[in-house]
């Protein structure tokens, strides 16, 4: 382990996202898993071409890649993995518009991949440089959109959905739905609820307390999305798409969550439940593409390469919690996993969930609304 | 010989002697060489910006997000849309300032006129936390604030549902803790060349310590506490970081507004305009404050008189 993972340890133990007993078992065993990684990168499975550069910039979302993974892959490519986090797709798009933001992989969500892609942000894909991606292995309900008319601009990673998650010993209403969410969050648990800080999930499930789409950019629609969250704002604790430490100090008792997050929080705290409102909301896939512009495009192939080869996968899906598309990797996967009801809901709570539209992304009603809800 | 001692140097060239002209220009050479790094500095990073700034301010969000050229004032129209954020900017920067100002000028006179050993340590004590990331004492900060911080320690002795994190109080806590420094030093610094004398004389005249004090040693450090006040509010006009950080998203300044729409709604228009808001906002209240400042001076030096 060197000070680096050992700090990102620390950190993510300090901000509560890790317990004391995992932070002393991942520091304490570091040691000898540093040795082990190292045989299993030095394995002759991956065949990287020469020389990658010194370090390859991932962009992503917050604790969703196995620090001990990307570690390995510095041993065997002696290429740092530089990590950025954000926490909405805007954020990360506002980035890659304002140019040479210097990033080699991105993870972003299904929906957003188009206007990538039309506003030359991403760059197409040369899948004979990702061999150990298989797309016969992968369910193309959930991987569709990484493919722009025929061009494949980004490889799918995992999938997931958006409910909300709740600390059960406080929450003991057993709320099912969306409206049960805002209501509770405007009266008994006023003052203890969080929002997602990104307008498609945070609008996307107000509309849902109407019954309207998660995805609709109608102007009643969305009028009425925003009176109701104006009204709910003085009764949240906070509007952050981090909220495991709050959930976990017990600041904050119910908020908006996505599959993984909900596993993780479960680890630490068997309280912690998983709910899918009934009314729907949003399920997703998350995709590897590269910028147009990034500086390390070896250096980008290869570690997605790395990161989707199938045992790869599967740890940073024990380290996740998210489900996989990939068929492979699931094979890989232990059974209790593949049957957890939050990684795959029943049939009926998946039925009615919505893949978020394209267009969304550059939405001007939508992000002005939040804007608003923001600054109110 | 005489003469050209006693005149000023930008004027030593102006002397109708033709050998004497030559270092003069040189001098004035020198002078535009060594001033040309700071000039290049301000006209490349501050006016251009700021005349890129006032351009796209005029024009309208691209469809995919981003500048578009147009001329319109729709986004200065559009301006009270942030109301909520220029109130809670304008009423927590003065509170906050006001707040350094009560917990500074103490300590200041303290270090300043009291302590008479070990100075120097104390004053490299009050800069210390300077020495590490002002991100990370603020996430520690989170920590502090949060239920499982100072709130669980008050109900340990009793004074249950205290909440301090996401609230207005969490953000001053951050603000005086972390601009405290800024606002001791220029106090300090006036404090110390506080002529001594004066207050013996003050006492010799039968002025009691308070008398003293208002009469004497506050109006003499007035400069000190208004470069700290300027510094500190100025500061906090645009702040981000810490109603970001403390303020959980309900806490919202102009700064958080900003990065906001450049990085969540990309509408960069709008953004420019609220940006030249702030501009003008701290302008007027920076120039209103120092002509309240001189107008203070210069009765205070009257009635010193």
């Amino acid at each position: 382990m060197n000070k680096r993972e050992f700090l990102y340890h620390l950190r993510r133990y300090q901000q509560g996202s890790i317990s004391r007993r995992q932070f002393l078992g991942a520091t304490g065993l570091g040691v000898a898993s540093a040795v082990l990684a190292t045989e299993l990168g030095l394995r002759p499975r991956r065949a990287f071409a020469g020389d990658i550069g010194d370090r390859v910039s991932l962009c992503t979302w917050p604790s969703y890649h196995d620090p001990a993974n990307l570690e390995v892959f510095t041993q065997a490519t002696g290429a740092t993995v530089e990590m950025t986090v954000f926490g909405s797709n805007e954020e990360m798009m506002a980035k890659l518009q304002a140019g040479a933001a210097g990033y080699d992989v991105l993870v972003p969500t299904n929906y957003t991949i188009r206007d990538y892609a039309s506003q030359n942000l991403i760059q197409p894909l040369d899948l004979a440089q990702i061999p150990n991606h298989d797309p016969s292995a992968h369910d193309t309900r959930f991987t569709g959109e990484g493919a722009v008319d025929g061009t494949v601009y980004a490889v799918p990673k995992d999938w997931g959905t958006t409910g909300y998650v709740i600390n059960s010993s406080e929450v003991t209403e057993g709320p099912t739905t969306w409206k049960e969410f805002w209501d509770l969050t405007q009266t008994t648990h006023s003052g203890r609820v969080m929002v997602h800080d990104y307008q498609l999930t945070t609008i996307g499930n107000a509309l849902k307390y109407y019954g309207y789409s998660f995805n609709s950019i109608d102007a009643a629609e969305l009028a009425k999305a925003e009176e109701l969250l104006l009204a709910v704002k003085p009764h949240l604790f906070g509007i952050n798409s981090d909220y495991k430490p709050s959930m976990l100090s017990g600041d904050a008792i119910m908020s908006i969550c996505w599959t993984g997050d909900a596993v993780q929080l479960r680890r630490e705290n068997a309280a912690m439940q998983y709910v899918l409102g009934r009314e729907g909301g949003e399920i997703w896939t998350d995709f590897y593409a590269i910028p147009a512009d990034a500086p390390n495009v070896k250096g980008a192939y290869a570690l997605i390469d790395y990161l989707v080869t199938p045992d790869i996968n599967a740890k940073e899906v024990l380290f996740h919690g998210y489900p996989s598309t990939d068929a492979r990797t699931n094979a890989l996967l232990p059974k209790e996993l593949l049957e957890d009801p939050i990684l795959y809901p029943a049939a009926e709570v998946l039925a009615p969930l919505e893949f978020g539209a394209t267009g969304l992304i550059t939405n001007e009603a939508r992000a002005e609304l939040f804007a608003r809800f923001k600054s109110a | 010989m005489e003469t050209k001692r006693l005149l000023p140097i930008g004027e030593a060239g102006a002397l109708p002697v033709m050998k004497r002209a030559g270092p003069g220009r040189r001098r004035a050479i020198v002078t535009a060489l060594l001033l040309a790094p700071s000039t290049l500095w301000f006209v490349a990073l501050l006016v251009m910006p700021l005349v890129v700034v006032l351009v796209f301010s005029l024009g309208e969000r691209a469809p995919a997000g981003g500048y578009q050229a147009g001329f319109t004032f729709a986004n200065y129209l559009n301006l009270p849309a942030r109301l909520t954020a220029f109130t809670n900017t304008l009423t927590l920067a003065p509170v906050g300032t006001l707040l350094c100002l009560v917990f500074a000028y103490p300590l200041a006179y303290f270090l300043a006129v009291k302590v008479k050993r070990a100075k120097l340590m104390l004053l490299v004590l009050v800069i210390l936390p300077f020495w590490t990331s002002f991100l990370l004492r603020t996430y520690a900060w989170i920590i502090l604030l949060s239920g499982k911080g100072i709130p669980s320690w008050l109900a340990v002795v009793g004074i249950e549902g205290v909440r301090l994190i996401n609230t207005p109080t969490a953000v001053l806590i951050g603000i005086v803790y972390g601009y405290l420094p800024l606002m001791v030093f220029p106090i300090y610094v006036s404090l110390e060349r506080l002529d001594k004398r004066l207050l013996e004389a003050a006492a010799d005249l039968y002025a009691d310590p308070i008398a003293t004090f208002r009469r004497v040693t506050l109006p003499l450090s007035l400069p000190g506490v208004v470069t700290g006040c300027l510094l500190v509010f100025i500061l906090l006009m645009g702040e981000y970081l810490i109603p970001q950080l403390l303020g959980g998203g309900k806490v919202f300044f102009i700064g958080n507004a900003l990065v906001d729409l450049f990085l969540q709604s990309r509408n960069w228009p709008f953004g420019s305009a609220v940006a030249i808001a702030l501009v003008v906002i701290m302008i007027v209240a920076v120039g209103l404050a120092t002509r309240w400042a001189k107008h203070q001076g210069a009765t205070r030096e009257v009635s010193l008189l």
